[in-house]
């Protein structure tokens, strides 16, 4: 796995998956849309510990779901009437827009080869993103990782501490997932800059 | 140049609110805050990207929410402020708006 790069003669920007990796992002984004559409992606008795700490699409009936609220922050810090009135003009735009983008992850994975269900070994997926597309990808990004660190409850300086847990820790391997997708952000803005 | 012209009968609102005579008011400004998660570059990069400000100041303007927790990115009318804020939470950072201090 090398991240993005820019292809130099179609200017496009590319990258190459493996099947594992594809799915993984799939089934991000997956839990992303199911969240900004008030539903939960899977029920939450009987799943594995991993699995529950990556299903960041809770119930959103409660306003106080931290995660929604890190997507759709208060835009006024000390008036809440005028808060309300901006959240109630945006909020229902800023949704959509979310769930586009990660819809967009999806299909540009399925229409580059990611079958339904991943059951071949060794499967490759290649995709080529123009400039556009490529932003809806570091959007996606940046709301998957704002949903796996909120769940996780991420803060500035704590590597340390993820490094510390045994690897067999799910709490670890959400971390490690939430890294992986800073490091193909990271890839991502530089192919689009440099 | 512009011309005065002849003196027109002009018509106060009646219910007008001293409130909403924004020309008057001091401006508003759009507040990035820093954020555990959000990448150093990515922020740049939507600074650049959405306000078209030079690599040079995004870069400035990233390094004060990093360091300083908070920066202020934009200027203007609260209409605009709230487009800005609106785009910024588009993003995933995290922004808030507020008067000109």
């Amino acid at each position: 796995m090398t991240g993005f790069a820019r292809h130099r003669r179609s200017g496009r920007v590319i990258a190459n998956f493996t099947g594992f990796e594809a799915d993984l992002l799939r089934s991000l984004a997956s839990q992303l849309v199911e969240l900004l559409r008030n539903e939960r992606a899977v029920p939450l008795d009987d799943v594995d510990p991993l699995e529950a700490l990556l299903d960041f699409s809770g119930p959103t009936t409660e306003p106080e779901d931290p995660v929604l609220r890190r997507l759709f922050p208060t835009a006024y810090a000390d008036d809440e009437e005028s808060a309300a009135e901006f959240r109630r003009f945006t909020e229902g735009s800023l949704r959509d827009g979310k769930e586009r983008t990660a819809i967009a992850v999806i299909d540009a994975l399925e229409e580059a080869g990611l079958p339904p269900e991943l059951t071949e070994d060794g499967l490759m997926i290649d995709v080529e993103l123009t400039e556009p597309e490529a932003e809806s990808w570091l959007r996606a990004f940046t709301d998957m990782r704002l949903a796996i660190a909120t769940r996780l409850e991420v803060e500035e300086g704590d590597e340390e501490y993820w490094l510390s847990l045994p690897d067999e820790d799910p709490r670890s391997q959400a971390h490690d997932i939430y890294d992986w997708v800073g490091y193909l952000q990271e890839t991502l803005v530089l192919a689009l800059t440099n | 140049m512009a011309l005065v012209s002849a003196p027109s009968p002009v018509e106060v609102e009646p219910d007008l609110d001293p409130d909403e005579l924004t020309f008057l008011d001091k401006p508003w400004v759009t507040v990035v805050w820093n954020d555990p998660v959000n990448l150093m570059s990515y922020v740049a990069y939507v600074f650049g990207k959405y306000f078209g400000y030079s690599r040079k100041k995004s870069e400035k303007l990233m390094l004060q929410v990093h360091h300083e927790g908070r920066s202020v990115v934009s200027t203007g009318t609260r209409e605009a402020m709230e487009r800005d804020v609106q785009a910024m939470h588009e993003y995933g950072l995290w922004a808030t708006m507020e008067r000109a201090t």
